[in-house]
């Protein structure tokens, strides 16, 4: 290492004008350890990505956020079975609510939520799992779980909607079949209802 | 420190030190002075976020003038992640291009009047923060909509930043014709680079403003598209954290190597990594859409790759800034495999704080990776872990650093002494520790699924689990408010302080090159080539689906000016 400081001489010739930069041989391999670690991130992000499920929300169409909910699926909202075990669930994400208030699941079901908003921007997120969306109007937002674990996740909205959005959520819950559950449904809607109307 | 001073080939060979008019000073400070003040004002609303999760609500009593917790939080955001920022760093860049130079600006005027511009723009967008009329949050996510005044504020902000930029330009320009065959000097070349970045990254910004919400806001349209307008935010939004944090990075690369008693390490490499910067800063926009709908998966990947590929002149930056630092703490006396750590000159507090706020970032940066790991960032999308996130950058690395450059800068501009060195110490290492306290407790809590933006102390969802990290955050925002307020008086008291000997006055540190300046390669010193790479890189990986979302338009969603 040289620690001589010339300085710059303007009126000799033009200085050389090599690649070389004087990389000095640790931080060569610095930057091949770098890069070699995004490769390996970017090598898992991929698998996990296009491989084995764990996927983004992607294009899934559009609509106009002023007429929708007077249309078929989204005018009656909630949980419907489409094949064995297989569900979709249509939710609405308005200021500040979301409708259906409570989505019950049977232990296993694999459900394809789609979310929309009439009005603002919203998010929709299930607690513990990947579901996790931006709503925004005019766009519907899509993504597929399966539901393996018994007990109440909630749904918050975690993008900024205005005065109430701190109050502005959901729960799934998952139950060991739909049958029981009706039954369960039953003794405590009194209790959901009261508890969702806090606003 | 005195090792270093007295070995005459360092820094008494250099040209004859060149320095700012009183006038221009005085130009530097007022930028200072907007830009401290909106410090102090928005972190006074930071805490009361964090106050609000333990119960300890003060919004209520501050109902006469401040209307809720969203229009708090506006003003925090606004004032702090973009008025302190963008006032910090155009008054910093206004020095390095004339103190790296060694010359005036060429056109002093277009600075003035790109300065006043900034200022009518940042007064016209208070008014309406202010009296509750633009609660959108830093933001404004479209179909939120706020007064006029807020949008064409914000752009006045942004179109006196391009004017100050147009003269950072041109002053080169002079030097460069000045002084042909000679490599630009550092600081003056990279703190034009950070502009250029800037110009090209606000056009997503100006698009959103000039083509929706100010038509929309003025009644001139129905509706705006919500998804179009996403995009475009993000266009701009991502660059933004790297025009806050590059002159971070010039100090860090050239500036605290010369005032840890060393020198920059590669001159070569740290032009790389500003023109890599150039590059890859703006088209990684959808990093920040990976759980938007309306955006295809496969673009939603390529910006996650592009994203990587900007962690890689972060790590660039940290080799050469640690080699920096190594090389000064070793000429130092410093011994070990790390404990040349202690040499540094850890008892000024200027050194001490970037030093900090380099630690920080090295966790807001492995934090980074995460948010920017395509499905990965569902875990932690819009939760409490994104403010954790960015509190370590924009409000520790970015922040810590712009704080300890005042630490020299102020006194310097105003020929005074720093008002106490031990409260300088203390307000970094308070800063340092709330800080972590704070931001810990946030990540936990959005690993936990809390959302962010939202007063948690009156949410019906929140488990007893999360409720002793909320407190944990209170905790952290009290320690960053005595910070924060120790900041202030010590910023007022050094630059109303009495002037003292000029001999005695700190000067701007200029770390010289290890390596002499004139062997870095010609094309590190040309912007031709990186601006033509920047657009073609630019087209390509935004170019089909901005297109696509242009000629898909919607105006179809009514503003609503009445949801706060």
């Amino acid at each position: 290492m040289t620690s001589t400081i010339d300085p710059p001489d303007a009126s000799g010739p033009p200085p050389e004008t090599k690649l070389s930069m004087g990389i000095d041989p640790v931080e060569k391999a610095w930057m091949r350890i770098s890069i070699a670690l995004l490769v390996v991130f970017a090598g898992i992000i991929t698998l996990a990505g296009f491989t084995m499920g764990f996927e983004v929300p992607g294009d899934d169409g559009e609509l106009d956020p002023q007429t929708f909910l007077t249309e078929e699926p989204w005018a009656s909202p909630g949980l419907r079975e489409i094949a064995e075990g297989e569900y979709e669930a249509y939710v609405i994400a308005r200021a500040w609510s979301f409708e259906p208030r409570e989505l019950v699941v049977p232990l296993g079901a694999k459900v394809t939520i789609y979310v929309s908003s009439p009005d603002l921007q919203h998010g929709f997120k299930i607690t513990d799992t990947n579901v996790n969306m931006m709503v925004v109007p005019g766009q519907v937002s899509t993504l597929t779980h399966t539901f393996d674990e018994l007990g109440e996740f909630p749904y918050i909205c975690n993008e900024y909607c205005g005065t109430a959005h701190a109050q502005m959520y959901g729960t799934v819950t998952v139950v060991a079949s739909l049958d029981e559950a009706e039954d369960a449904a039953a003794d405590t809607q009194a209790d959901t209802a009261s508890e969702g109307d806090g606003q | 420190m005195t090792v270093i001073d007295n070995t005459p080939a360092e820094s008494d060979v250099t040209v004859v030190e060149w320095d700012l008019s009183k006038q221009e000073k005085a130009f530097v400070g007022w930028h200072l002075i907007v830009a401290i003040l909106a410090l102090t004002v928005g972190s006074l609303f930071g805490p009361m976020q964090a106050f609000q999760f333990s119960g300890a609500d003060i919004y209520p009593l501050l109902d006469p003038i401040i209307k809720s917790y969203y229009q708090g939080l506006t003003l925090h955001g606004v004032l702090n992640a973009l008025v302190w920022t963008t006032f910090f760093i155009m008054g910093f860049t206004n020095l390095t291009t004339m103190k790296g130079l060694g010359r005036s600006l060429a056109y002093p005027k277009i600075n003035l009047v790109g300065f006043w511009v900034m200022v009518v723009g940042l007064l016209m967008a208070a008014a309406p923060i202010l009296t509750n009329s633009a609660t959108v949050l830093y933001t404004f996510y479209a179909p939120l909509e706020a007064n006029w005044a807020f949008y064409l504020g914000l752009t006045l902000v942004v179109v006196g930043s391009w004017i100050e930029g147009l003269g950072f330009y041109l002053t080169l320009h002079a030097w460069r014709k000045d002084n042909r065959g000679v490599r630009s000097p550092f600081i003056a070349l990279a703190g034009v680079i950070n502009s250029a970045m800037w110009q090209i990254a606000t056009l997503g910004i100006a698009a959103l403003i000039l083509t929706m919400l100010l038509p929309r806001s003025l009644g001139l349209i129905d509706g705006t598209d919500p998804a179009l307008a996403r995009t475009y935010f993000w266009f701009t939004g991502h660059p933004l954290v790297y025009f806050w944090l590059l002159p971070a990075y010039i100090s860090w690369y050239g500036m605290l190597p010369k005032q840890a008693g060393g020198k920059l390490f590669s001159d070569s490499l740290a032009r790389l990594s500003f023109w890599m910067f150039l590059i890859v800063s703006v088209p990684v926009g959808f990093h920040h859409q990976f759980a938007d709908p309306g955006v295809p998966q496969t673009w939603k990947f390529i910006h996650a790759i592009l994203t990587y590929s900007v962690f890689f002149p972060s790590m660039l930056t940290l080799f050469t800034v640690v080699a920096s630092l190594e090389y000064a703490a070793r000429k130092r006396g410093g011994t070990g495999l790390l404990g040349w750590i202690r040499a540094l000159p850890w008892k000024d507090p200027s050194v001490a704080s970037q030093l900090l706020a380099g630690i920080l970032f090295m966790f807001g940066g492995i934090g980074g990776l995460t948010n920017a790991s395509y499905n990965i960032n569902l875990v932690i999308h819009n939760t409490a872990w994104v403010p954790g996130h960015f509190h370590l950058t924009v409000a520790s690395a970015v922040t810590m650093s712009f704080m300890g450059i005042t630490y020299w800068m102020v006194p310097y501009l105003t020929g005074t002494a720093l008002w106490s060195t031990k409260w300088a110490l203390i307000q970094a290492w308070t800063w340092f520790v709330g800080m972590i306290i704070f931001s810990n407790a946030m990540h936990v809590l959005g690993l936990l699924g809390a959302p962010r933006r939202t007063p948690l102390g009156d949410a019906l969802y929140v488990p007893e689990e999360w409720k002793g990290h909320m407190l944990r955050a209170s905790i952290g925002g009290a320690i960053l408010l005595v910070s924060v307020l120790i900041y202030a008086y010590g910023m007022v008291k050094t630059a109303t302080g009495p002037k003292i000997d000029p001999a005695l006055v700190p000067t701007v540190p200029i770390a010289e090159s290890i390596r002499d300046r004139q062997l870095t390669p010609v094309w590190l010193d040309q912007f031709k080539p990186w601006l033509i790479g920047a657009g073609l890189l630019l087209v390509i990986a935004y170019g089909p689906q901005l297109v696509d979302q242009i000629l898909n338009m919607n105006l179809n969603a009514p503003g609503f000016p009445n949801a706060y």
